[in-house]
């Protein structure tokens, strides 16, 4: 049954990063997006997300459910010692879905929308950012158990260029799914154009900042590149990854299929995730001096991880289904740009 | 304050800004499924416009209750890890449920608020029964989690390990059907009296009258038949925490002194250091009465409780005489109006009837509100009653003072945001609902 509880975390993180992400991006387009553009990339992404928005995010709650009963001293570590940064993360969340509502239910249209939008769009970069920092910071070998003056204790924890790099890189990856899975959405070709463009130059970010995390990681003596390179599932996964790559990068040029698209860039990132995770398996903190904290040894008694695997069968089971025609049945008329 | 006493407010604070919200989600989608419903049967398109112009308030609602209740799942790790770490496995079935319960409410919502003209209609209205239905079972899970807090069962406690996990007994423990039952009645009321308050009011400004006396009527309904179950309810929850926590019952009561014939209190300003009550309307025996079924057996009083181990006595009290005066209150208006729909007809246009609906807008949150700090405060000094002491389960860091600054100014915002929408909500009603400039 662990097994079954360990897929659900990993499919959990994988589809908030997907989904969530996605949906984080949005702002992120934004964000990046020039004045006289704004209100059609964010009519374009309303319609598109509105109706799963709050589906998207409970990938979120899943994941940490699942890791407050079946791994309570992962979650009791991760949360005193990255206090700071799931804080402010909080903060993002909080931010973001108000004023994603808020902009969309506010009955009179006046200048509170300004205040609505500049909020949407800044927590839109801060949210992802400190989620990279996060998830970062559990696997630096940073956290330290013993420490007790503040600053190391929860300062040093997650502060370090190697977890700021993570965080830009996970901005990247967040505006570019939401950039590829915009495309598919918008019906005139000027805009079409633009949301490949903008695909195009997120999909660089994240390159760029890909090898800056590794540059840094490198230099603050994490290995990394032994993580991603070390074993056999590692290399082919990335190296499915870059193929994937310049496939979507044909693609893209080629006004290929939406769907193959779509398919594609949702493909590479479960492959970084898989390199990444599937190499330290099953520690999912790394802690300073080697220590580290996992998913088979610091799981809870036998009973709770079962009634746990159970109740999350079951979910899915009523879940699976209901999202697949929701999912379906906003998304039937996309995709037909290539006719 | 010290870092302490800021994590218990921060708790308190976060669960009670959340709980307006939950409240909400889980009883509009009923209140919009009757309108539907009529809409669907009648085609009276004032039942459109209601069921409308509620879900759009509803979605601030959700959208804001999801928010913070999100921080909650993060805030109890942030502030209790010494807690979570040992009853996260014990407590957690009903977190794992309610994963698929939330679930289930957010697909149902995406389904219902953008489907309208998009799916068959009454596949349409179902979801909309499906998120109601969804929420409330939510709320009993979370709710049944909260008990286990007041009556821990599923594990053996043996020289500080906690040993034998059984999640399912943890989940059915002593409490939750008393707390879960009595939490969804209050729901019931406190929605239903907010939103009939809120028409009512619209309708004694004579705005929109016949929008807002349909909107009225549906939701006054369930806000009185929620008004007259609640005391039962409430009676049987205090029986039910005589046996769990005579501790809490006696700080509810203020009862200082084990006696036979105990009195009940009404009212009165609890003396802790001298341990009297004064200018309190005692009841002779009826406390006995409530909580034994005759009027002499003896009720436990702080007496029989070491003093460390004794919740704060005033704060308990009064939360609980509020909680009560505001039932009677509102059990008092659901009369009125029974009276007035069964046999006076008349009074229903009476303003009198109305303004008394307008007085009770806020009275069920002000008592929910209450009720949750006679739960929670009654507790002390045990986050895991008679296990853990909640004072051993506060996270380590320091300056949560700070973070307790922050997260007070956040809700304060929010809420402050939130009215500001939902003022502007109903004042355009007028505008876009008004049923002479829109074609049927
Ligand atoms: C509309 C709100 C409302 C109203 C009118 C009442 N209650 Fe209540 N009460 C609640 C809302 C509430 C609550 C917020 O829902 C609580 C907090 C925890 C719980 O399970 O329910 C609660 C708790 C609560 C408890 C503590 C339960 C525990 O710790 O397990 C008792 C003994 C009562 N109530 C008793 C009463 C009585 C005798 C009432 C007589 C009128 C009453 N309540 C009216
Ligand atoms: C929504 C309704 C609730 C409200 C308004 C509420 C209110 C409060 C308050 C006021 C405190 C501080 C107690 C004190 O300082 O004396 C508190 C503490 C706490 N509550 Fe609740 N509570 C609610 C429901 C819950 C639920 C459902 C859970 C968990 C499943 C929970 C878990 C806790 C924990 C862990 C603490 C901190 C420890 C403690 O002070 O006992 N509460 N809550
Ligand atoms: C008695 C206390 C509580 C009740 C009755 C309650 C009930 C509800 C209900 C009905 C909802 C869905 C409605 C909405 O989204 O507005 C909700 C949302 C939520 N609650 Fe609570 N809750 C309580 C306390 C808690 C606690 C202690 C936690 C965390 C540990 C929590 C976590 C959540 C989460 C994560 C959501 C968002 C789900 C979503 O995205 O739809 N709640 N709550």
């Amino acid at each position: 049954m662990i097994y079954v509880v360990i897929v659900y975390l990993w499919t959990a993180i994988l589809l908030y990063i997907l989904l969530g992400g996605a949906d984080f991006g949005a702002g992120i387009i934004e964000l990046f997006t020039s004045e006289k553009n704004k209100q059609h990339t964010r009519t374009t992404m309303y319609r598109a997300i509105a109706p799963i928005w709050e589906a998207n995010h409970m990938w979120l709650i899943i994941a940490i459910v699942v890791l407050f009963v079946g791994f309570p001293d992962i979650y009791a570590t991760i949360s005193t010692h990255l206090h700071i940064p799931l804080v402010i993360m909080l903060f993002g969340i909080i931010a973001r879905g108000t004023a994603f509502t808020f902009r969309n239910y506010d009955a009179v249209i006046d200048n509170m929308q300004k205040v609505y939008n500049r909020i949407f769009v800044y927590s839109s970069f801060i949210t992802p950012f400190f989620l990279g920092v996060i998830a970062a910071s559990a696997v630096s070998g940073r956290i330290d158990p013993d420490a007790h003056d503040f600053l190391s204790a929860y300062i040093f924890s997650w502060l370090s260029w190697f977890s700021v790099a993570v965080g830009f890189f996970t901005v990247a990856i967040c505006g570019f799914l939401a950039a590829i899975f915009i495309i598919g959405e918008t019906e005139d070709e000027h805009n079409r154009k633009r949301f490949i463009r903008k695909a195009k130059q997120m999909n660089v970010a994240a390159v760029v900042f890909g090898a800056v995390v590794f540059v840094v990681a490198h230099s603050e003596g994490i290995p990394l590149d032994n993580w991603l390179f070390g074993n056999a599932v590692g290399i082919i996964a990335i190296t499915a990854a870059s193929l994937s790559l310049v496939l979507l990068w044909y693609l893209l040029l080629k006004k290929g299929k939406v769907i193959i698209i779509r398919v594609l860039a949702g493909f590479q990132v479960t492959m970084i995730l898989l390199a990444i995770t599937l190499r330290h398996y099953p520690n999912i903190v790394i802690m300073k001096g080697g220590r580290y904290l996992s998913l088979m040894e610091h799981a809870g008694q036998d009973k709770a991880i079962y009634s746990l695997g159970m109740a999350l069968l079951l979910g899915s089971i009523l879940i699976l289904p209901a999202l697949f025609y929701l999912l379906y049945s906003f998304n039937k008329n996309t995709g037909k740009w290539h006719e | 304050m010290n870092d302490f006493i800021a994590a218990r407010s921060q708790m308190g604070l976060s669960l009670g800004f959340h709980i307006v919200f939950s409240c909400i989600g889980m009883v509009m989608p009923f209140f919009m499924a009757v309108a539907h419903f009529y809409w669907l049967r009648t085609n009276n398109i004032v039942y459109k416009n209601i069921t409308k112009a509620w879900s759009k308030g509803v979605a601030i609602f959700f959208a804001t209750g999801a928010v913070s209740g999100t921080v909650l799942s993060f805030e109890l790790g942030l502030l209790w890890p010494e807690f979570m770490k040992h009853a996260g496995p014990i407590f957690g079935m009903p977190f794992s449920l309610e994963g698929t319960a939330f679930f289930i409410e957010a697909i149902a919502l995406g389904f219902f608020l953008y489907g309208w003209d998009r799916f068959n209609k009454w596949f349409h209205w179902l979801t909309g029964v499906v998120v109601g239905v969804s929420g409330l079972v939510s709320g009993i899970l979370v709710v049944a989690a909260n008990a286990w807090m007041n009556s821990p069962a599923g594990f053996d406690f043996v020289n500080g390990q906690y040993l034998n996990i059984d999640p399912v007994k943890a989940m059915f423990n002593d409490a939750w059907f008393s707390q879960a039952l009595h939490m969804c009645i209050a729901a019931f009321s406190a929605t239903g009296f907010a939103v009939a308050g809120i028409h009512a009011l619209m309708i004694l400004k004579k705005q929109n009258v016949y929008f807002h006396t349909q909107a009225f009527r549906i939701a006054a309904v369930f806000a009185c038949v929620a008004a007259l179950l609640q005391p039962l309810s409430g009676d049987i929850s205090a029986k039910d925490v005589s046996k769990r926590q005579p501790a809490k019952l006696a700080a509810m009561e203020a009862h200082f002194h084990t006696e036979p014939a105990a009195p009940l209190l009404i009212g009165g300003i609890p003396d802790v250091a001298a341990q009297k009550v004064n200018y309190g309307l005692q009841i002779p025996g009826l406390l006995s009465f409530m909580v034994h079924g005759d009027f002499k057996t003896p009720v436990d009083g702080l007496d029989k409780i070491p003093v460390e181990n004794q919740p704060p006595v005033s704060i308990t009290h009064y939360a609980f005489q509020i909680m009560v005066g505001l039932g009677m209150v509102m059990l008092l208006i659901a009369v009125c109006y029974f009276i007035a729909i069964l046999k006076k007809k008349s009074w229903l246009s009476r303003q009198w009837l109305l303004r008394m609906f307008v007085i009770a807008t806020p009275m069920g949150f002000i008592a929910v509100e209450a009720g949750w700090t006679v739960t929670e405060v009654g507790r002390q000094p045990w986050i895991i009653n008679g296990i853990m002491r909640t004072a051993d389960a506060v996270t380590p860091m320091p300056g949560i003072v700070y973070s307790f600054y922050i997260f007070t100014a956040m809700y304060i915002s929010l809420s402050l945001i939130v009215t500001f929408l939902l003022y502007r909500q109903i004042k355009m009603v007028g505008k876009i609902y008004d049923v002479k400039n829109q074609a049927v």
